[in-house]
């Protein structure tokens, strides 16, 4: 395999991951350039623009007059060609300007306020639950390959993965809320209170986010673990007369994590979407009642920064995860 | 018949009964319906009675011939999703396989970003870009899968394409269609089928997704998804008008995926390939 000159040649010799990390680094600022621009393209170029979607709006019948378009194109700065106005998005993206919504006028920042960190709440809970039971569900059944407990774990990761949220939230109510009563079947928060004052309002949108997101990691996890489990440096290891608790901790759990960890980061992929329908099927205070909203009525404004912000959250976890992998597999560093 | 009861084993032999169960349903239902999909037969949120079996929804039309009618609609949107991405990215996926350099560049690289991108957001952008409605849905689910389907498309092509027979069709001096066509596609179909139930549980998954939120199919139309939205706050009053269309899309997503495993499992006739496991929910 030829070497990467970047790692093995000149002043970066000497600290080949620091060179990674600055490569791996430019690369994901180039896609998050890529990524807004497919935002804005999408969201922007294809037919009917901001002025037609507010003069539907506003006048019951039918549209504005071809003037009053051309007039409300001009103060929406929509008559400038779209790379111009791309550049001018972009440009107040950087000043932490987001824009302001078409419907109601209020600034992109007014409106996601203080509904943004309900919804990180949701997300965070959800994600520090699902690394430990995803990895350690994995490792266990992926030890165990073929033997009972992996084959129930298997069965049930394979059945979990397969249902829409939307699907595996409301089943979660009609057992939970429905018939044992044990929990809300919605989620209100009181403005100006955190959700975690009421934990209970927040176990069944983060179970529905995790029996779908951990049926996918506990795959993966496992498939993994169970190539390590047959690789040749294991069986030496065991052939050694190592004890197998030490096999496992030392050579299998380090070896199956590692590339583990990129697959982990594609399922915080799928929770973007995951965490928009399940704040909706629990009438959770978060962002994605917005956005929904912002869709229906194609305010576009809204819907490309939410979904720009949504897409860099995703790079910047794929490019910490392939970092962390590197870091703990040194193997990779040299490989190229 | 026993071939087929082998290739599935034990849970894949259930699986397939249930998605042929749901498929029944969905397609012969129409047909068979009680009652129109917008007829109206009673007061609002009716429990289940001998007349109508699972109820009546917030409009007081009968639930179980909503069930019937809106199958059909979330098959159809994730067959037509399915079939344009396959489409393009075995395209894409073939002519980057078998001209490598720039051309593969300039097709790979862009697919590489969309694909980081979660589906959802792809979904988002269009439904915002163009408006509500099945035309979206199709064109989002599709471009969520096109860069996946286009990388094992390439892998696996590029794993053939060095073959004897397809050298000697070079050889021969045969067009580069024409060994696409007849060389390289016929080869891949084990990695391409390993890798289509993921797709086909995540199309229905998104196409569901999409109605629920309201963005792609609009009522008075009948849909499973679209059912489980506007049933929701009769909840408490008839369970049935939204537990019946989710319990079919669970058993339908749950038995593709469960197929699609047993079939992919090592030793088993489409076995050996991770990428079904790997390419997770792209």
């Amino acid at each position: 395999m030829p070497r990467d000159p970047l790692l093995t040649a000149g002043p970066g010799r000497h600290h080949p991951f620091l060179m990674l990390c600055i490569r791996r680094s430019l690369a994901g600022i180039a896609a998050t350039c890529a990524v807004s621009l497919l935002v804005f393209v999408g969201t922007d170029l294809l037919p009917g623009d901001a002025a037609d979607v507010i003069l539907t709006r506003s006048a019951s019948s039918g549209g504005g007059t071809p003037e009053q378009l051309a007039a409300l194109r001009a103060e929406l700065g929509l008559d400038v060609p779209w790379p111009q106005r791309y550049l001018g998005w972009i440009g107040g993206l950087l000043q932490g300007d987001l824009g302001s919504s078409l419907v109601s006028g209020r600034s992109v920042t007014d409106v996601i306020g203080s509904r943004l960190g309900n919804t990180l709440v949701l997300a965070g809970t959800a994600t520090v639950l699902l690394v430990p039971v995803a990895v350690g569900l994995g490792l266990w059944s992926g030890i165990r390959q073929g033997r009972p407990g992996d084959r129930v774990v298997s069965g049930v990761a394979v059945a979990a993965q397969a249902l829409p949220e939307f699907v595996a939230a409301t089943l979660l109510i009609a057992v939970f809320a429905l018939i044992a009563g044990l929990l809300p079947a919605v989620s209100l928060v009181p403005p100006g209170t955190s959700p975690l004052a009421r934990p209970e309002i927040l176990v069944l949108p983060v179970l529905s986010l995790l029996s779908v997101m951990a049926g996918q990691s506990i795959r993966m996890v496992r498939a993994r673990t169970s190539e390590v489990v047959r690789a040749d440096f294991v069986r030496v290891a065991r052939l050694h007369g190592i004890p197998e608790r030490r096999v496992v901790w030392r050579y299998v759990v380090p070896n199956a994590l590692g590339p583990a960890l990129q697959l982990l980061a594609g399922s915080i992929s799928w929770l973007v979407g995951g965490i928009v329908v399940v704040e909706q099927v629990f009438a959770y205070p978060g962002i994605s009642h917005e956005l929904v909203q912002a869709i229906i009525s194609r305010d576009v404004p809204v819907v490309q920064a939410l979904a720009f912000a949504m897409a860099v959250c995703t790079l910047a976890i794929y490019t910490l995860a392939d970092l962390l992998v590197v870091a703990l597999v040194p193997k990779l560093r040299t490989g190229g | 018949m026993r071939r087929l009861s082998r290739a599935l084993g034990p849970a894949g032999g259930a699986g397939a009964l249930a998605v042929v169960v749901i498929l029944a349903l969905a397609l012969v239902g129409p047909f068979v319906a009680p009652h129109g999909a917008a007829e109206r037969v009673g007061a609002a949120f009716v429990a289940p009675t001998s007349e109508a079996w699972l109820g009546t929804d917030q409009l007081g039309r009968d639930v179980l011939s909503r069930l019937l009618h809106g199958g059909r609609s979330m098959l159809l949107l994730s067959c037509a999703a399915l079939g344009l991405a396959y489409l393009v990215g075995g395209a894409i996926g073939l002519v980057a396989a078998l001209a490598p350099g720039p051309v593969e560049t300039a097709l790979m690289r862009p697919l590489d970003v969309l694909l980081a991108l979660p589906p959802f957001l792809v979904l988002a952008v269009l439904a915002t870009g163009s408006g509500r409605g099945a035309v979206v849905i199709v064109a989002a689910v599709g471009l969520a899968n096109i860069p996946g389907i286009a990388r094992v498309v390439r892998t696996a092509a590029l794993e053939v394409s060095v073959r004897g027979w397809v050298e000697a069709a070079t050889a021969r001096g045969e067009r580069i269609a024409a060994i696409a066509c007849r060389e390289i596609l016929p080869n891949i179909t084990k990695p391409l089928l390993a890798d289509a139930g993921v797709r086909i549980t995540t199309a229905i998954s998104l196409v569901g997704t999409a109605n629920f939120l309201g963005l792609g199919l609009q009522p008075p139309l009948a849909d499973w998804g679209l059912m489980i939205a506007e049933n929701r706050s009769g909840l408490l009053l008839q369970p049935w008008a939204v537990l019946a269309p989710a319990l079919c899309i669970a058993v339908l997503a749950v038995g593709v995926n469960v197929t699609a495993d047993a079939l992919t499992q090592p030793g088993r006739r489409y076995g050996g390939t991770p990428a079904a496991i790997e390419g997770g929910r792209q």
